[in-house]
């Protein structure tokens, strides 16, 4: 388990890596957290011809609030973002979130911009993004540009962002006041991947349901977002009924894979309860509008 | 609480601090991969087979060999030329070379090593060793293996059968014959091991001018691997010296299975002149270090109406992978003489079938198949209680062992040392408050909730006498006059006193991280009247200077019982001398003479007294002032050796271990029906391992034993699909618990202090290890009987578990 050799570069600048990223032509690979890419080196699945480390780039460390979003440079550690009080107020569904991610070794290394740019479909991140509709911030040597989540995702792995470009931003809009919210995850032991995890965002008045935001992990290529579960919740209020309706519906919108962790059926069953179980937990938070 | 049986004042029963943890807790330990350098040692990578059945039609390694860096390749070829196959515990004649030569028959088995400058360089060139292969038919599963049409592994063997026993204790079949109730069920256990924290670490060292082999590694015994490695590569034995550090990052019986790789790790060293240094990674672990067997099970037990069990009958398909390695087949015949558990039943039948399969090797992993055992046993039990409508605990209580009976000699051979079962069990009960938990379950139950209680007793076992595996031999073959019978469970410690009257004891018992030191300083500050800190005690195993012999090393918990003897033995062999010369100073018969409070005085009280420094003092000094005869030297070894290991006898009875402590448990459990989730509401522990040394030590034992029965009840799984490819080759995949995953755990013991050891103490390692599956997955088939789901097959995982969920719910 030892990586088979690759140059190493730590650029002290997003425009110094853009340049490196520009000169091993899609050769080389960019380290953030490193909680994923250290090991795909280490099993020689992954074999860069260069690691160009973001760590070194203090620029791309931060969390703001700016337009009526959160604003994270790819950088911030997942260890800040779980205690960031900006956070929590303004999009507390990814502090929830955060929780679920690995252990305290994990989250201090790794990163919202690596999370999301690995793209693995069973983590937290990419189903918050989802569900948030938040969008990420890319930047290549044409400049920058800004993609939101629904094209960002492309399957297992695969985002659309280009080989040339590095993913500086992620923008998250801030929740409506009042909303509640709920990330539920079924795991094997405490850290691992979702089997499924499911986050909800949910705003009321009175019975009535002004916005639902349900977004899945771990059942299938990429995060999705269950509209139609959602919608039922809009049109059909927040009663018992309805939330087992829109559990059922959830259920039938995903296609996930079977391993040795869970059949498919019991994902997409798993895929049911849960958001059954976020719903109403982030129900139980929601303030009546 | 522990420690009836030791004095006021002692420090045995005492949770000393251990001494070995401020340097393992600041990553001072000294492992095999901190071992200080080995001049110009290079490192070793091994090319594994991707096949899992494959011919090996020839290599290719000019293009590595040229690689930079690389100072030589072994291959099968080597391995075939210039060493033997190992001897094996059956008599078909299977073939196992420390290396594939023919064939490779697992994913993972070595098929060549690249030794190189350094590992990073051997990984690349063992990238690039060619190796060319016919890739044959694959079979995993051991009923499969077994029909007539099935992959056959071995063409000598000429099937996949390594060895087959049929054993019979007493008159089971007339015991079926009278059974008012007949009980039958299939079980699986799965292939499932223990991955250390240290992996397995080689370094080897062949000196051609001295024609001695040294090899470095973190091999923790039995010593019997080392005639036998010997053997293989054909070193005389006094020439082979084998080093093990002061500190092994874990175990759990994985680390006796290292033997074929020092011996190819030092057939590298032997043929290119360097000494070779190989440190397996985690990958390499997982896919071909050890593992427990998976076994299928059917079982059928033989009661009356009242609950009474007349005879049981065990039939196992035991999976050992691609060869058989020694121990096995101790996976079907360590528990021998525990083959019926703690209860008082006659009759049995056990056809063990050991089978060989396109998976990894098995050998001893924590409770080596007493896991497998009681996990049938105890489900049988749960079974008859249904059947005839007692409730367990009440089942069980009629057919234990009484408390009178000891020392007890099973059916099988077993000879249980002490013990009271029926006492043990009711505490457990009382602290689990199990009248309340069965009050607490009729309440849910009641408002639609699985919750569940479920019991599991067993004896645990400690101290393998030697001798066992000859049960895997028909008694013909054991009865040529050429056969020549094992049988033993020694160990040897030194205790000596320097000029300056401080004590260091010696000893090579190959700890792995359970506390020797801290307990032999324990010990023999007992003895000598000192406090722990001023013994210094030094474990490290050197078969150049250390005293052992083959069944020497750390495992089936036999320090509790044997390291902790030869340590007390030797100290009080070394007090005794100490009497005598103070007897000849003072020039009065010994008799009136005791040791006490680390000095020898007059019995009377009155008078001068000789403290232990004293008399060092002068017998270093002054020579002249010993009596007569007397050796010149403060020190005294002691080996200590069980009189009840004796060999199988001409009906398959054999004493497989020498001790025998007792478990009894009880768990409580819910299961989320939505999701097949469970949550281990409660969790009660009591042990009986005689005399408790030290309490803390003791209370670790239980929790990891805990902890890793767990794992094999419900996350891990070494699991393959049809093709023979492993499934679970990462920490991702092969789930193992933490610290998120562990229960409260609620110890408590009960202390029955064995006759045979110096301070009436048993072994402990090992411990829950081999209740767990059992406990849970009986709790969990109570918290489903509303659903009539039974859990026959482990790990309880819940993709395993909501389909039958569902369906029972669709039924209902």
């Amino acid at each position: 388990m030892k990586p088979p050799k690759f140059d190493y570069h730590a650029p002290a600048s997003v425009d110094e890596a853009l340049a490196l990223l520009a000169r091993y032509g899609g050769d080389a690979k960019i380290l953030a957290g490193g909680q994923s890419l250290v090991p795909l080196l280490n099993f020689r699945l992954s074999r860069p011809a260069a690691l160009i480390d973001l760590n070194r780039i203090p620029a791309l460390a931060y969390i703001r609030a700016e337009d009526g979003e959160v604003r994270f440079g790819a950088m911030t550690r997942q260890r800040t973002i779980e205690f960031s009080p900006l956070v929590f107020e303004r999009v507390p569904l990814l502090t929830e979130a955060t929780r679920w991610v690995g252990h305290l070794p994990i989250r201090s290394r790794g990163t919202i911009g690596g999370s999301i740019a690995h793209a693995d479909p069973s983590a937290e991140y990419p189903a918050v993004l989802r569900a948030l509709d938040g969008s990420v911030v890319a930047r290549g040597p044409e400049g920058e540009r800004t993609v939101a989540a629904a094209e960002l995702f492309q399957s297992y792995l695969t985002t659309s962002l280009a080989a040339e470009e590095i993913l500086v931003e992620v923008r998250l809009p801030a929740m409506p006041a009042g909303a509640g919210y709920a990330f539920e995850e079924l795991a094997r032991r405490h850290g691992d991947f979702a089997l499924v995890g499911i986050a909800a965002v949910v705003a009321r008045d009175g019975e009535r349901c002004t916005m639902a935001r349900l977004a899945t992990s771990g059942t299938g290529p990429v995060p999705i977002r269950l509209r139609e579960a959602e919608q039922i919740l809009e049109r059909d209020g927040l009663g018992d009924a309805a939330i087992e309706a829109a559990g059922r519906r959830a259920s039938e919108l995903v296609e996930p894979d079977a391993d040795i962790h869970a059949s498919a059926d019991y994902r997409r069953h798993l895929t049911g309860v849960l958001t059954t179980r976020a719903i109403r937990r982030a129900l139980a938070k929601a303030g009546h509008g | 609480m522990p420690g009836k049986s030791a004095p006021e004042g002692s420090w045995i029963g005492k949770p000393v601090r251990r001494v070995e943890d401020a340097r393992l807790l600041r990553g001072r330990g000294a492992f095999i991969d901190d071992h200080p350098p080995v001049a110009n040692a290079c490192h070793a990578a091994i090319v594994r087979s991707p096949h899992a059945h494959a011919r090996i039609l020839g290599y290719d390694v000019a293009e590595a060999l040229a690689m930079p860096g690389v100072v030589g390749i072994i291959t099968g070829e080597d391995v075939a030329k210039s060493t033997k196959p190992f001897s094996v515990g059956v008599t078909a004649p299977v073939q196992y070379y420390c290396a594939a030569t023919d064939r490779a028959r697992f994913v993972g088995e070595p098929v060549a090593v690249v030794v190189a400058r350094d590992r990073y360089l051997a990984e690349d060139a063992a990238e690039a060793v060619v190796v060319r292969y016919e890739p044959l038919p694959v079979v995993v599963d051991p009923e499969r293996a077994l029909e007539p049409d099935a992959p056959v592994l071995h063409e000598a063997v000429g099937s996949n059968l390594a060895g087959h026993r049929r054993l019979v204790y007493g008159d089971p079949d007339r015991a079926f014959a009278d059974a008012e109730v007949v009980i039958r069920q299939r079980f699986r256990f799965p292939k499932y091991g223990s991955t250390p924290i240290e992996t397995y670490g080689i370094i080897a060292r062949w000196d051609d001018l001295e024609g001695i082999l040294t090899v470095w590694s973190n091999f923790m015994g039995p010593f019997i691997m080392h005639p036998l490695t010997a053997r293989v590569l054909g070193v005389p034995e006094n020439r082979m010296r084998f080093i093990v550090p002061p500190d092994i990052g874990g175990s759990f019986g994985i680390k006796s299975s290292i033997y074929p790789y020092i011996a190819l790790i030092a057939l590298c060293a032997m043929k290119t002149g360097v000494p070779v240094k190989w440190i397996e990674d985690r990958r390499e672990h997982l896919i071909a270090s050890s593992s427990g067997t998976d076994r299928i099970a059917d079982r059928e037990l033989a009661a009356r109406r009242d609950g009474t069990v007349l005879g049981m009958r065990y039939r196992w398909l035991d999976n050992v992978g691609g060869y058989i390695r020694s121990p096995e087949p101790g996976c079907s015949f360590r528990p021998t003489g525990n083959f019926v558990g703690p209860y008082r039943f006659q009759h049995l039948e056990v056809d063990a079938s050991v089978v060989m399969t396109n998976k990894s090797l098995t050998g001893p992993n924590r409770g080596y198949a007493c896991g497998h055992l009681y996990f049938e046993t105890e489900s049988m039990m749960d079974l008859l209680a249904a059947e005839v409508g007692l409730d367990p605990a009440e089942v069980r209580r009629r057919n234990l062992i009484p408390a009178d009976a000891f020392p007890y000699r099973t059916p099988t051979g077993g000879y249980y040392d002490s013990g009271d079962y029926a006492a043990t069990l009711d505490k457990a009960l009382e602290i689990a408050k199990y009248d309340e938990l069965k009050r607490e379950r009729a309440t849910a139950r009641a408002a639609g909730r699985y919750v569940g209680i479920g019991l599991a007793l067993a004896v645990d076992p400690s101290v393998s006498n030697m001798g066992y595996v000859a049960v895997a031999l028909d008694p013909q073959f054991r009865a040529k006059p050429e056969y020549l019978p094992k049988s033993g469970a020694v160990d040897s410690a030194t205790v000596k006193i320097d000029p300056l009257g401080r004590v260091t004891v010696i000893m090579g018992t190959t700890p792995q991280g359970q506390g020797h030191q801290t307990i032999v300083s324990q010990i023999v500050a007992d003895e000598l009247g000192l406090t722990p800190p001023e013994v210094t005690v030094v474990d490290e195993m050197d078969t150049f200077t250390r005293v052992w012999s083959i069944s020497s090393g750390t495992y089936s918990s036999r320090f509790g019982s044997v390291g902790t003897s030869a340590a007390a033995l030797a100290a009080r062999k070394l007090k005794a001398k100490l009497v005598e010369y103070a007897a000849h100073l003072m020039d009065v018969p010994a008799e009136q003479l005791e040791f006490r409070d680390g000095a020898v005085r007059l019995r009377t009280g009155k008078g001068a007294s000789y403290s232990v420094k004293d008399l060092a003092g002068r017998a270093h000094w002054h020579t002249q002032s010993l009596p007569e005869g007397m050796e010149p030297a403060l020190q005294a070894t002691a080996v200590f050796g069980f009189t009840v290991s004796q060999a199988v006898d001409a009906e398959d009875r054999v004493n497989s271990s020498n001790t025998y402590g007792f478990i009894a448990e009880v768990m409580a459990v819910e299961v989320d029906p939505a999701t097949a989730t469970i949550k281990i509401l409660r969790y009660v522990t009591v042990h009986d391992a005689g005399t408790i040394i030290n309490p803390m030590i003791a209370e670790g034992q239980i929790y990891g034993g805990a902890l890793h029965g767990l794992g094999g009840a419900l996350y891990e799984e070494m699991a393959y699909d049809a093709d023979g490819q492993m499934l679970t080759a990462t920490f991702m995949d092969y789930l193992v618990p933490t610290a998120s995953e562990a229960p409260e755990i609620d110890i408590a013991h009960v202390v029955s202090p064995s006759p045979l050891t110096t301070l009436g103490s048993k072994g402990l390692g090992e411990s829950s290890s081999m209740t767990v599956p059992a406990v849970l997955a009986n709790a969990v088939s109570d918290a489903l009987a509303p659903l009539g789901i039974r859990i026959t097959e482990l790990p309880i995982t819940p993709t395993r578990l909501w389909p039958l969920i569902r369906e029972a719910r669709a039924k209902a």
